[in-house]
């Protein structure tokens, strides 16, 4: 009976569902061929890695291993000075980026949130100038002035050129971060008879922490990636940072290249990111969105 | 409250000192330096000797710094539009929060937090004639009859690391639109549903339209950044073959650091800095303006 009465209505709806399905069909399809042409460079580089090293140069390919096999990473761990040097040197020049984006851009952030200060918006814009002057062109008269010192070739040095890098992004993010800040939270605070460095380390830093993870990611991130910095600030070979490993992989010992090793080498480069990225993700899509969208 | 108020100013001004002191000293300071680097003719072992313009005419009549300069400026006007509709694209496709659609958004975006050196040598492999699965791929599909050889050629080279930096960039403007698209009225869009609409109509008469300042924005940072490129050159083409794939940078990274020639490298970089600031200076107001919203 029910069945009997709906059958009119039936066909109606289904005609118009089946474009519809069709068309999730189709855009599910779509996305697969997506996930797999993005995907399929990393993926193919992890599988050559894993290749004996007879394996990875034979001409032409296979697009799997043969047989698995760790010497390509082995012979990366012993390349020049030893993978632990690079790896050790990039993650030094990281940390201590790190440490100088959010030592230098949480209090500027309080700072410009926080206080009714005369011309700051004018601060606010010399502060982001290393977005309208490049690096890139500051380089030289850097290298002269950090050769001068000492700071050629040390951790300190590179990470310095990488805070210039990171320190608009960052001193943006932290006003917008500190301006979020209800109002009566400060008040709270001024009232308990808290002194601006209190309220600062008391109760708004608590409060900015999604803030400092994103300059803290960012920071890791760019620095780890970096390359020509690092190329002119760091040329003797014990002080490469593992980009500039990457590139010395490939220049290989007697001018062949080494495939596998490069592989090697270049899925070591993106653990790091790929990982941070992947516990991350939230923090980076919203430092990426931050002046973007709203 | 007013009594507090200059102290208050006092207090807040030692907050943003130590980020001020750090742009004075390693960002401002190396300007003056590099402006007045760029009228001698220093070089690394010596020299210094005032030239006046001397440089920037050099500049002038120099062939391969054009070559550079209008190389780079076809990798951005190429590259861009690329970027932007394929991100757009991605952008619509994953745009709902499906299952499916998050992690297509994911595998997209994974090549974004990898750095352009480990990027690019993974693809010098993978365009290599002789080991190179993309040779292999393209050989079995019967696409092509024999390996090509992509570095020999200034053209072909060209396309390796466009089609690289496509890989490896795409997921950052899909983001950014697909932000663009969640944040419109769902009003709006069901309004149009109602009326109507079908999906294409949809998206180029509400969602693109609606995007504009987003879409511009994006074009902006990533045309900023395809003005900067050098890793990408430097380790896939290392300029050649015969010069034909050098960047601007890559110039002033050869007049500076291969060749030794600091003054003329520093006149280099500020001819350089000027064309970027046209492009960052309207990447600052818009992105005030959306604040100030």
């Amino acid at each position: 009976m029910t069945s009997a009465v709906l059958s009119p209505e039936a066909p109606a709806v289904i005609a118009r569902r089946r474009p519809q399905a069709r068309a999730a069909y189709l855009i599910g399809a779509i996305s697969i061929g997506v996930i797999a042409i993005m995907g399929a460079p990393i993926v193919l580089s992890a599988l050559a890695s894993v290749k004996t090293a007879a394996d990875a140069s034979a001409a032409p390919p296979h697009y799997l291993p043969t047989a698995l096999s760790f010497e390509n990473y082995a012979k990366v761990t012993r390349f020049q000075a030893g993978l632990a040097t690079y790896v050790g040197n990039s993650a030094l020049v990281a940390a201590i980026a790190i440490a100088a984006c959010l030592a230098i851009a949480a209090p500027a952030g309080y700072g410009l949130a926080r206080f009714a200060l005369r011309g700051k918006e004018v601060a606010f814009l010399v502060l982001l100038a290393p977005i309208m002057i490049p690096y890139q062109a500051i380089l030289t008269p850097l290298y002269l002035d950090f050769a001068k010192v000492g700071l050629v070739n040390t951790h300190l040095g590179l990470a310095v050129v990488h805070t210039i890098l990171q320190l608009p992004f960052s001193v943006f993010l932290m006003r917008s971060s500190f301006e979020a800040i209800p109002r009566e939270i400060e008040e709270a605070a001024v009232i308990d008879g808290c002194s601006t460095w209190q309220r600062l380390t008391r109760v708004f830093l608590p409060l900015t922490i999604p803030g400092l993870v994103t300059v803290a990611l960012f920071a890791f991130i760019n620095s780890w990636n970096e390359f020509l910095a690092a190329l002119i600030f760091m040329n003797q070979d014990t002080s490469f940072t593992v980009p500039i490993l990457l590139v010395s992989v490939r220049a290989g010992k007697f001018g062949a290249v080494d495939w596998g090793a490069l592989q090697a080498s270049v899925i070591i480069s993106i653990i790091p990111c790929l990982a941070v990225y992947l516990v991350l993700q939230r923090y980076y899509i919203s430092g990426l969105l931050s002046g973007a969208v709203k | 409250m007013k009594r507090t108020r200059p102290s208050n100013q006092w207090q807040g001004w030692l907050y943003v000192s130590p980020a001020l002191l750090f742009v004075g000293v390693f960002v401002l300071i190396p300007l003056f330096q590099l402006v007045a680097m760029s009228t001698t003719d220093r070089s690394l072992l010596g020299g210094g000797r005032f030239i006046g313009l001397g440089n920037y005419i050099k500049i002038w009549n120099d062939a391969g710094f054009w070559r550079a300069l209008m190389f780079t400026i076809k990798y951005t006007i190429v590259l861009t539009p690329i970027l932007m509709v394929l991100g757009f694209a991605l952008a619509l496709l994953t745009a709902d929060n499906t299952p499916l659609k998050r992690l297509t958004r994911t595998i997209v975006f994974l090549p974004v937090v990898i750095g352009l050196s480990s990027s690019s040598l993974l693809w010098f492999w993978l365009f290599d004639e002789q080991v190179g699965l993309l040779n292999k791929l393209m050989t079995d599909l019967h696409v092509i009859a024999q390996p090509m050889v992509w570095f020999v050629s200034a053209d072909l080279a060209f396309w390796a690391v466009v089609i690289s930096i496509t890989w490896k960039v795409l997921g950052f403007g899909m983001v950014l639109f697909i932000a663009g698209i969640q944040s419109i009225d769902r009003e709006i869009m069901e309004a149009a549903v109602v009326d109507g609409a079908g999906y294409w109509t949809r998206v180029f008469r509400i969602i693109l339209p609606l995007s504009r300042r987003i879409i511009l924005l994006t074009t902006l940072v990533s045309a900023i950044g395809s003005m900067l490129a050098f890793d990408q050159f430097y380790i896939m083409t290392s300029g050649g073959p015969r010069g034909q794939t050098f960047t601007a940078v890559y110039w002033i990274y050869q007049n500076s650091f291969v060749s030794f020639k600091l003054g003329y490298g520093a006149a280099l970089s500020i001819v350089l800095t000027v064309i970027i600031l046209v492009f960052s200076t309207l990447q600052i107001a818009l992105t005030a303006r959306s604040q100030a919203r």
